[in-house]
């Protein structure tokens, strides 16, 4: 297995190419800091009901359904 | 981006990151990023860092978005000017319908990021901002109106009011008295831009109020609406988010901006060419300070506050 050589495309647009890796990337890193974030603020408990009591979680599929 | 340039030879003209950066206006986004950070910081409710790291990031990127926008639908005067030729479409890095992708793109992803990461209110008023910027202002007023910068102030007038919208989730007079002070301070600031820029606007045919009405009108409006702006800045003390930073930044920079204002307003086009425009440039720069020094001061009171210093 043999990696062809680099198109003269591919070398002129690197810079490029990786800044916007780059910026990807810490796009997803502040999304999941902001998950984590949001997580541990809380308010993502489920509802309580009429009655005041939580929802119950759902129930889990049957084992090799 | 098409075929075309994707095979074209390599050539000077090849974009790099940087002036995809460019076409977000940075030094924009950093006083965005200054004064939404001060609307978020002098509410009364505390904010997870992160939380308000993310929204200060999207509100930058939704700022940078208008700013994208704009130079899709400038090109053509962005041309003709010699501030703004240097800008990445009209310099032919970057072309018109990349910008137009990369703004309306980057506007999106801001506001839906905006509301996931702080609420809908805050994502609101940045969808609002950036309609504003691109099409109020860019579309409409700049080219039709010597009110222009008046009424399209507002958008660069928002940002702290989306501050403080993520932290308390709703408006209240704080923040409207800082999207005043912001409004208010924007005429005189573009205005004495205007004076010693005069050339540029006429040529790209831009009605701002020196071309439309002459320099001698546009010295009594720098003036008039400085006039207006200090008891706008000193309105801020009857709110909580003032103390006493903000008492000694805002009596002293509104004197030296009333000070700098009426000497603009007694010269006359003879003495101000003979100098190149000194007092107008030097007021210009004034006008920077004058609004760094307000919402550092607020920010100031804020970790006055947060330090028991100060009630």
């Amino acid at each position: 297995m043999s990696f062809r050589e680099p198109h003269e495309l591919h070398k002129r647009r690197f810079s490029l190419n990786l800044g916007l890796g780059l910026v990807l990337a810490f796009l997803v890193a502040v999304v999941f800091g902001l998950t984590v974030a949001k997580v541990s603020i809380g308010g993502f408990e489920p509802r309580p009901n009429a009655a005041g009591a939580p929802i119950a979680a759902p129930a889990k599929p049957a084992e090799g359904g | 981006m098409s075929d075309a340039s994707l095979n074209h030879p390599a050539t000077q003209t090849d974009a790099r990151f940087g002036d995809y950066f460019a076409l977000l206006k940075p030094r924009v986004m950093s006083l965005v990023v200054f004064t939404a950070l001060a609307g978020l910081v002098a509410a009364p409710v505390a904010v997870h860092p992160m939380v308000g790291f993310a929204a200060i990031l999207f509100i930058a990127v939704g700022a940078g978005a208008s700013g994208a926008l704009n130079m899709w639908w400038d090109a053509d005067i962005d041309r003709l000017m010699r501030r703004t030729a240097r800008r990445p479409v009209p310099a032919g890095k970057v072309s018109a319908d990349e910008a137009l992708s990369v703004g309306l793109t980057l506007s999106v992803m801001a506001v839906v990021m905006l509301w996931l990461a702080a609420g809908v209110v805050p994502a609101a008023l940045l969808a609002f901002t950036i309609f504003f910027y691109a099409v109020v202002y860019s579309m409409w007023l700049k080219r039709s109106t010597p009110q222009n910068i008046v009424i399209g102030g507002a958008a660069g007038a928002f940002p702290p009011m989306i501050g403080w919208a993520v932290a308390t989730g709703g408006i209240s007079v704080e923040a409207v008295l800082m999207f005043a002070l912001i409004f208010a301070w924007t005429p005189p600031h573009f205005w004495a831009l205007a004076l010693f820029m005069n050339d540029d606007y006429q040529n790209a045919g831009v009605p701002m109020l020196t071309v439309t009405h002459g320099r001698r009108v546009t010295r009594n409006h720098i003036l008039a609406y400085t006039i207006i702006l200090a008891p706008v800045a000193l309105a801020l003390l009857l709110t909580p988010i003032a103390g006493p930073a903000y008492l000694v930044v805002s009596v002293v920079m509104n004197a030296l901006f009333l000070n700098g204002a009426v000497a603009i307003w007694r010269r006359d086009e003879a003495v101000a060419a003979s100098d190149n425009y000194k007092v107008e440039r030097s007021f210009f720069r004034l006008s920077l300070g004058y609004l760094f020094l307000h919402f550092g001061a607020i920010m100031i009171d804020a970790g006055l506050r947060g330090w028991g210093v100060w009630p």
